[in-house]
């Protein structure tokens, strides 16, 4: 409707004063609520942003080296007790047969001793019995030899040297049958 | 809207002219307080409550609306502001965020369904930002390379031979301080009164056709005039931003050259 009133257009590249009076008066308002107060805020928490950003950043970077450092150690830390760990193992295992290697000389030692000296005992005891059979036997044979000859061998040497005689005879025929 | 653009008087199809463009005032006896006058304050305070939506409270971790204000203003900070003025982006940001949104919300008015009228189709308005670039321009000019090299430095570029100053001086003199500013201004008013027209005409063809004078001849007309108008609509959605990033683009680029000799 209004159109008809406006038969007659201006030139439309003539600018109107109030128009730029209202165009200027707006865009300063503009300017100053968005680009003096509201842009310098964003611009802050961009910049504080990208310093987050970048300190985060190289916080983890050195989170990482540490904890890198840390298993490093470990790892270290790790050897070094298994290389203890068999040492003394192996030391142990040499122990283990040094001792063993004692033990059974130990043992065998005593079995050694405990043999020798059953054969001392035996060897004793036989002299012992051999020196007493000696004995009865020469007293037992007199006796024998009283009452077969009927008679006293009165001399006691001879008695002696005959009784020695026989037991030599005894003896060597013992050794013949051993 | 098609209603009001149509004489309806009229039976014969009459295409919408610029006389769209003019608008009586809403307040009789305020002349100055017409339907652009008001959509551009409209949108000014639009473009605050966004931004204040936005950035406000501005959070480390971004949430809702910031992530849309961060989007914008990355935006406007990686395609407008760092190719041309590299390090000193930061301190022009407040000023080219400001000129991108205002001029983009004002022409987005043009496809916003009952209002459908681009602000800045009146010259009036990027006329005067315009305006302030050129004011700007000339002051930081003259204060970063001097009252009178800030002129020579264009106008006598050096490795050329004498003679040819005669044609040179002049020409960008003019084209450098002058022109180029002009053409600011009516390069986005141009493109945002070509896409006004062109889309009133189409939508009045649809109208004219389908409601006013159903014919059998006319109908096909009609319809094809109603998808070139959503065609369009959606084309110019496009130009909408382009022409306000073109804007923003050529301020910071301006501003470029005042702090910086060019050559």
């Amino acid at each position: 409707m209004n159109l008809l009133a406006a038969e007659e257009a201006t030139n439309p590249l003539i600018p109107n004063v109030a128009e730029m009076v209202v165009g200027g008066f707006a865009f300063l308002v503009v300017l100053f609520f968005v680009g003096r107060l509201l842009v310098p805020r964003i611009q802050k928490t961009l910049a504080d942003r990208v310093d987050a950003i970048e300190g985060g950043l190289k916080r983890a970077s050195d989170a990482q080296e540490e904890a890198q450092r840390a298993l490093q150690q470990y790892k270290d830390q790790l050897a070094e007790a298994r290389h203890e760990a068999s040492r003394l193992r192996e030391e142990a295992r040499e122990q283990g047969a040094q001792i063993k290697a004692e033990l059974r000389e130990e043992a065998q030692a005593e079995a050694r001793r405990l043999v020798e000296a059953a054969h001392a005992q035996i060897e004793a005891d036989r002299q012992q019995a051999f020196a007493q059979l000696r004995n009865e036997i020469g007293r037992l044979s007199v006796d024998l030899a009283t009452r077969i000859v009927g008679e006293s061998l009165e001399d006691e040497a001879r008695r002696r040297r005959t009784v020695d005689r026989f037991l030599e005879e005894l003896e060597s025929s013992n050794a013949a049958v051993r | 809207m098609s209603a009001a653009l149509t004489p309806l008087a009229s039976e014969e199809f009459q295409a919408p002219g610029l006389g769209i463009f003019d608008w009586p005032p809403l307040v009789q006896g305020q002349a100055w307080f017409n339907k652009p006058a008001l959509l551009a304050l409209i949108g000014s305070l639009l473009v605050i409550v966004l931004v204040y939506a936005s950035f406000s409270r501005p959070k480390l971790v971004p949430r809702g609306m910031q992530n849309l204000g961060e989007m914008a203003y990355e935006f406007v900070r990686e395609q407008v502001a760092r190719p041309n003025l590299g390090k000193d982006s930061d301190r022009w940001m407040p000023l080219l965020f400001t000129m991108f949104f205002f001029v983009w919300i004002m022409n987005l008015f043009g496809s916003v369904i009952f209002i459908q009228f681009p602000v800045m189709s009146r010259i009036g308005y990027p006329a005067i930002l315009s305006l302030g670039v050129w004011v700007l321009v000339m002051y930081l000019g003259m204060k970063h390379q001097g009252p009178v090299k800030f002129f020579t430095n264009v106008m006598f570029p050096p490795g050329l031979p004498k003679w040819i100053y005669v044609l040179v001086a002049p020409i960008e003199l003019i084209s450098t301080f002058f022109l180029r500013h002009i053409t600011h201004a009516v390069r986005l008013f141009a493109t945002m009164m070509a896409g006004h027209l062109i889309i009133a005409l189409f939508s009045e063809v649809g109208w004219h056709f389908l409601f006013v004078q159903l014919t059998p001849l006319g109908a096909p007309l009609g319809v094809l005039g109603v998808i070139m108008t959503i065609l369009l609509t959606a084309f110019e959605l496009f130009i909408q931003a382009l022409q306000a990033y073109v804007f923003a683009l050529l301020t910071a680029m301006f501003i470029n050259d005042a702090l910086h000799p060019a050559h």
